[in-house]
């Protein structure tokens, strides 16, 4: 009797689960690879080959590539930083660190440019002064996309120092290594998949944004572009022209497939 | 090896872990740092690795003064009570770590690893991860990790308190072994005093970041510098003005000089054990015996008899009626007793008088 109706509650609960992830992920993905894949291989390959495409792609690859980078260097500081150290202020560094989570992306760009902006941002116009272009340039993209992708590697990495504790690095300690060699024998390893897993994600958040770099970017296309994929996305959209779900649908792939060889390679959760 | 450490005090906050500690821990001996949670016995062997910073005082391991060095340069041994293996590494590079970190040749690492794992009796796991060893194969791994840079003294933090019962008897046992074989300077911690009473060579009790008394473990079992000592090493009970282990009780049928009326409240069987607990005036002292005396005694509740501290007892005479926590229940009721005939030397003030002693 009792195993009937739990029976009955998890098939209940798989059909919702099923209905939530078809309605919400998979039919919109699924018409967007319908509508690429009936326009045929041609259309797709000179959607995405387009010299402008490429331009596109580069600097959506420079952008995320850079801000990716940035990310695991002070994910991984910032992480070591709250979970071992005690200090004043570090419950604020933790809520700020998810601040980027709660602030609407346009916000975020909207902020840099009053703060960075050649024309009247409190360090933009000395810097524009000094020959440094922030706001309408790479740099400029290259910190939003950093501040909307912040929290992520921090958030896959705190807790499995929280759970690991600081013995195997007091261990190793003792047993005479060096900071530099603790942090590459026995922390570095002991994060690998959390870190791989904030990775993956700030990789998908960096090249999906779209906000916060069309607020600071100025979308221009062209040399000396500032213009992004998701960006050429939303102009071949707002023009009707096409290209747009070609364009999507390689953006969709880089991100899936990088959950999806993450998640093959990362062992199962062993029992300690 | 000898350990030093003179005047260490530390503190977390307002919490005083170490009130101005003294220790000297002599070469290749087995040293147990015994006393209740939170007493600061863990702190000072931290601090004696380097692994904390005393606000105050010093160390010295083998005569060299070790206090600002880093853990790293001390070449101790420390093992955690919570094995701190790591994970990610065989049993066999857990061991040669140290070895590594010191760039000793490949096959230098690889005999003297080989050696320790036979020593600890893991020689056929060292491919294993640590997640496939049991809790008492984790420990007796990382003590060879420990031994494995054959470190100056080797600092154990309650090393068997996450197993149980059976394999901490084990190892204990294990470790004393072993350490007749090593003689490696050793400290450990714990709060388990049959455990220190069993193993260590010298015992010293720590509490309120002080330590009580020093000594063999007989030494302190059967001279307890107060009531806390004597206390804390195993069950006490008051007989008139005096603390005595229970065990210690004579229980007679007939009045002889200096017994104690006396009348039996509740018998309890414990295993081989019988606890009698008596009522005697204000008293209520509680005798161990085993079943064979009670049998012999006749013993019923209601029974009367006649208690008095056996001549070779351990006991302290009370001078003040502040009531020490004994750990057991020997205390209640406790009325103030005027200061003992017997006893010798000055009492700390804070705590009771200081024992009568033994005569065996």
């Amino acid at each position: 009797m009792a195993s009937r109706v739990g029976r009955r509650s998890r098939n209940g609960l798989r059909v919702v689960a099923v209905l939530y992830v078809t309605a919400l992920v998979l039919v919109p993905l699924g018409v967007i690879t319908w509508r690429t894949v009936r326009q045929g291989g041609h259309a797709f390959w000179s959607a995405i080959s387009s010299a402008q495409a490429v331009e596109a792609f580069r600097l959506t690859a420079i952008v995320a590539g850079s801000a990716v980078v940035i990310n695991i260097v002070f994910g991984v500081g910032v992480a070591l930083l709250l979970t071992r150290y005690h200090f004043p202020g570090k419950r604020v560094l933790s809520v700020l660190i998810d601040v980027p989570i709660s602030v609407s992306p346009i916000v975020v760009g909207l902020a840099l440019v009053l703060v960075y902006g050649p024309n009247n941002g409190w360090f933009g116009l000395p810097l524009h002064n000094a020959g440094v272009d922030i706001i309408y340039a790479v740099p400029g993209m290259i910190l939003a996309t950093t501040f909307v992708a912040l929290p992520l590697v921090v958030r896959e990495v705190v807790p499995v120092l929280e759970d690991e504790g600081f013995e195997q690095e007091q261990a190793a300690r003792v047993l005479g290594a060096g900071a530099i060699q603790r942090f590459r024998r026995i922390t570095l390893p002991t994060i690998k998949w959390a870190l791989a897993y904030g990775v993956v994600l700030s990789i998908a958040r960096s090249i999906g944004e779209f906000g916060a770099v069309k607020v600071v970017s100025g979308n221009i296309s062209g040399s000396g572009q500032t213009q992004t994929a998701t960006l050429l996305v939303d102009e071949r959209v707002e023009q009707l022209e096409p290209g747009a779900y070609q364009v999507s649908l390689v953006l969709i792939a880089v991100a899936v497939i990088a959950i999806i060889v993450v998640s093959v390679i990362r062992p199962k959760e062993n029992v300690s | 090896m000898s350990i030093k450490a003179v005047g260490v005090v530390k503190r977390f906050g307002q919490f005083v872990a170490l009130d101005g500690v003294d220790l000297a821990v002599e070469s290749g001996r087995l040293t147990a740092l015994l006393g209740p949670s939170g007493g600061g016995k863990s702190t000072l062997l931290r601090i004696i690795g380097g692994l904390e910073e005393p606000d105050a005082g010093t160390v010295h391991i083998d005569g060299v003064e070790a206090t600002g060095v880093p853990a790293q340069r001390r070449n101790v041994g420390f093992v955690f009570q919570h094995y701190a293996a790591f994970k990610h590494l065989s049993v066999y590079r857990n061991v040669a770590f140290g070895l590594e970190i010191r760039k000793r040749p490949k096959q230098e690492i690889r005999r003297r690893v080989g050696e320790l794992l036979e020593l600890v009796h893991l020689e056929q796991f060292a491919d294993r991860l640590p997640s496939q060893l049991s809790g008492g194969q984790r420990q007796r791994m990382a003590l060879a990790r420990a031994l494995a840079v054959e470190p100056k003294v080797l600092l154990l933090d309650e090393p068997f308190g996450a197993l149980d019962a059976k394999v901490r008897k084990e190892l204990r046992d294990w470790l004393r072994r072993l350490h007749d074989e090593v003689h490696v300077t050793t400290v450990f911690v714990t709060h388990d005093q049959e455990e220190a009473l069993e193993v260590s060579d010298e015992l010293v009790v720590i509490n309120h970041g002080r330590i009580e008394q020093v000594g063999s473990p007989e030494d302190l079992y059967d001279h307890p510098a107060n009531e806390f000592v004597m206390g804390f090493l195993g069950p006490v009970t008051r007989l008139g003005d005096q603390l005595v282990r229970p065990h210690d009780i004579e229980v007679l049928a007939n009045h002889v000089d200096g017994a104690i009326a006396a009348q039996v409240t509740r018998l309890q069987r414990v295993g081989f054990e019988v606890r009698a607990e008596m009522s005697a005036g204000s008293d209520e002292p509680w005798v161990q015996l085993t079943r064979g005396q009670a049998d012999a005694l006749g013993l019923d509740p209601g029974s009367s008899v006649w208690l008095r501290a056996a001549p070779h007892a351990a006991s302290l005479t009370l001078q003040g009626c502040e009531g020490a926590d004994l750990g057991e229940d020997g205390l209640r009721g406790a009325g103030p007793t005027e200061p003992g005939g017997a006893g010798a030397g000055p009492g700390e003030g804070r705590r009771g008088g200081v024992g009568a002693g033994t005569a065996p």
